[in-house]
């Protein structure tokens, strides 16, 4: 990679080896870097921690799109719901595969707040009635 | 940019003058975008005597602004139903105004904590966290204005009009995954 890399903005060493290929297989949108893992189980399954689909009038729906990064879906899924790693990242896993996953569910008033919250955040999100 | 590192509490990065400069020009922008926004609130009585603000139960014209302020409700393109156009148009009214002031509120600290000239910056956890939204919210407008896809290349042709812009948006992008790993590895 060139120094002097035309309509680069920056000299490109500074973004580093390293950090290229993060983003390159980080991609949200992007393709590669899945196989091999375990098939996720299906978005209506996956639930917030400990909460079941029972009787919760409402979901928050996040759907796939081409430039939130993986690595940051998973970080707003912990901060905003408090949702360990491995939940979060299982989330974020759906909606890159799947194409949308419920990320809680409930009250209306409860879920127009964490639909806010997400796209504060800058993430797609949607509400629906269960 | 040096690499952003962790040290006693604190999250460690520098800016050259020029890539301070860049960031700030953008952050700045969608700072404007949202003010714009913010503006086109109505202004009700009711919303005075309350307190409470609401905001326009439209969604906007502009396609950036309407990737920062998605609608409530995934609405048919062709023919959404009534019930939930008059919902997504509610809800709007009631949660934008708290969407844009989270929206500025990022924006406004990372121009108070990235100094004009560059050079290192020392932030606190809620400061990082704060710049890895305001990040997020720059490459949602790129990318909307690029149209970034699923196969969108590292590199355009030199002579397309977008070439440099998607450069500086595979920048932030790097800016903010690596961010975003610092605050959770």
């Amino acid at each position: 990679m060139a120094l002097d890399a035309p309509k680069v903005p920056f000299g490109a060493s500074d973004t580093g080896d390293a950090g290229l290929a993060g983003f390159r297989v980080g991609r949200y949108g992007g393709r590669a870097n899945m196989e091999g893992m375990t098939t996720p189980v299906e978005a209506e399954q996956t639930l917030g921690e400990g909460t079941s689909a029972g009787d919760q009038p409402w979901q928050t729906i996040v759907w796939n799109d081409p430039v939130n990064l993986m690595s940051y879906v998973t970080y707003v899924f912990q901060k905003l719901f408090g949702y360990s790693r491995d939940h979060a990242t299982k989330l974020m896993l759906d909606v890159h595969h799947k194409g949308r996953a419920i990320v809680t569910s409930g009250s209306k008033e409860k879920v127009e707040g964490d639909v806010a919250k997400l796209h504060a955040a800058g993430l797609w999100a949607t509400m629906e009635q269960t | 940019m040096k690499s952003w590192r962790r040290k006693g509490g604190r999250v460690l990065g520098g800016f050259e003058q020029q890539e301070a400069a860049v960031l700030r020009g953008l952050v700045g922008q969608i700072d404007d975008m949202l003010r714009a926004r913010v503006e086109e609130a109505p202004q009700d009585e009711l919303a005075e005597l309350t307190g409470i603000k609401t905001g326009p139960s439209e969604g906007p014209d502009d396609p950036v602004m309407g990737r920062l302020l998605p609608d409530f409700h995934r609405l048919d393109p062709d023919q959404p139903s009534q019930e939930d156009v008059d919902s997504a148009a509610a809800l709007r009214s009631l949660h934008e105004p708290e969407v844009l002031e989270a929206k500025l509120g990022v924006a406004a600290e990372l121009l108070t904590t990235l100094p004009p000239e560059g050079g290192s910056i020392k932030l606190t956890y809620e400061q990082a966290d704060a710049w890895v939204s305001a990040l997020n919210d720059v490459r949602l407008a790129l990318g909307t204005a690029l149209d970034v896809g699923d196969e969108m290349p590292e590199e355009l042709p030199e002579d397309d009009p977008r070439a440099s812009h998607l450069g500086i948006y595979h920048w932030v992008t790097w800016v903010q995954e690596s961010l975003v790993q610092t605050l959770t590895e």
